[in-house]
């Protein structure tokens, strides 16, 4: 699970649980794998990130690096911006861990580098 | 014209657990491959593949589209995140396969963010006491009219559709098309039958909805 997909997912598909955002991230297994850099996507997909979830995800498992907590201004023409930018969202991956609820405490597994979202019938 | 993604390393073992590619994963192929010129113009950002099986669909759109869009897949048997995740690699493409019910946990951050959402759903009709297991036969059972999944996703593809989305939705004859246009009407999407194909006992289509009128 890549931290670009963290930052799209809640867990309020729990019963009871309102907002399920920002997901806690245990990660036992984290992964760093090259993945090709187009700046354009980067460019279009940051404005619509939660930038501060994903800068405290990456920060959770000591991947943050030097990426800026803010974002800066001119971040669609800035190309080392975007390719720090790349590097967290596409290139790190949690090969194994959990996902966890703010709410709730439930853990969500990750095995494999897949995350498992499944709800048993009384969570529903 | 856009290869077929290769699916050599997929066995008999595989497919006793996640629904092989057959006629109607292939008409959807066609189908999006006739958009082609539709997508470079919308230049989608967000797919999204509910219930992806295999994994044939969504690496068959990043092949189409490349990488400047992010490819989330779901499907609710573990094996078949497992298997779209293999195909997505013997092809050298990126996906975001995720374990989930529909879009599930994708729904709140991904509302009107959609630019192509795909669904090729457990359409055959079954008795309802079909629907719902985890394995190989959510791949199918449809439960009444071959519909209780279809109906269950169709109220969230009107909130994950961005403005100028598009939604493909692969069906049979017994789901009855022009019902689930009146219901997709009344979420404000309008249909268009993109393709039509007899496939041995089933007549398949391949439906595409959209928010604004297009060709």
């Amino acid at each position: 699970m890549k931290l670009i997909t963290h930052n799209m997912l809640s867990s309020n598909i729990i019963k009871g649980v309102k907002n399920g955002y920002p997901l806690g991230i245990q990660a036992t297994d984290v992964q760093v794998n090259e993945v090709d850099f187009n700046p354009d996507f980067v460019a279009r997909i940051i404005p619509k990130l939660q930038w501060p979830i994903l800068c405290q995800a990456a920060e959770s498992i000591g991947h943050l690096g030097d990426l800026p907590k803010e974002l800066i201004s001119d971040f669609e023409s800035n190309e080392e911006f975007l390719k720090k930018a790349h590097h967290i969202l596409m290139e790190i991956e949690v090969k194994e861990g959990n996902l966890v609820c703010p709410e709730t405490g439930r853990k969500f597994p990750i095995s494999n580098g897949i995350l498992n979202m499944l709800l048993n019938e009384d969570e529903v | 014209m856009i290869p077929t993604p290769d699916i050599s390393h997929l066995t008999s073992v595989d497919y006793n657990e996640v629904y092989e590619p057959a006629e109607d994963t292939f008409l959807l192929l066609d189908a999006l491959e006739q958009d082609g010129d539709t997508f470079l113009q919308l230049r989608p950002l967000m797919c999204l593949e509910v219930g992806s099986g295999a994994g044939v669909v969504s690496t068959f759109l990043a092949k189409m589209i490349g990488n400047s869009a992010m490819y989330l897949t779901t499907d609710l048997n573990p094996a078949a995140a497992d298997v779209t995740k293999r195909t997505s690699e013997q092809n050298c493409i990126v996906l975001q396969p995720l374990i989930m019910d529909l879009a599930g946990g994708l729904l709140s951050r991904l509302r009107g963010q959609v630019d192509v959402l795909i669904f090729n759903p457990p359409y055959v009709v079954t008795p309802s006491d079909e629907v719902g297991k985890k394995g190989i036969e959510a791949s199918w059972a449809g439960g009444r009219k071959g519909r209780e999944v279809i109906d269950r996703f169709l109220p969230q593809v009107a909130e994950l559709l961005s403005v100028d989305g598009l939604f493909y939705l692969v069906i049979i004859k017994e789901n009855d098309k022009d019902e689930i246009e009146q219901i997709m009407t009344t979420y404000g999407l309008q249909m268009v039958v993109v393709l039509e194909r007899r496939s041995g006992p089933e007549r398949l289509s391949i439906l595409r909805f959209s928010k604004t009128s297009s060709s």
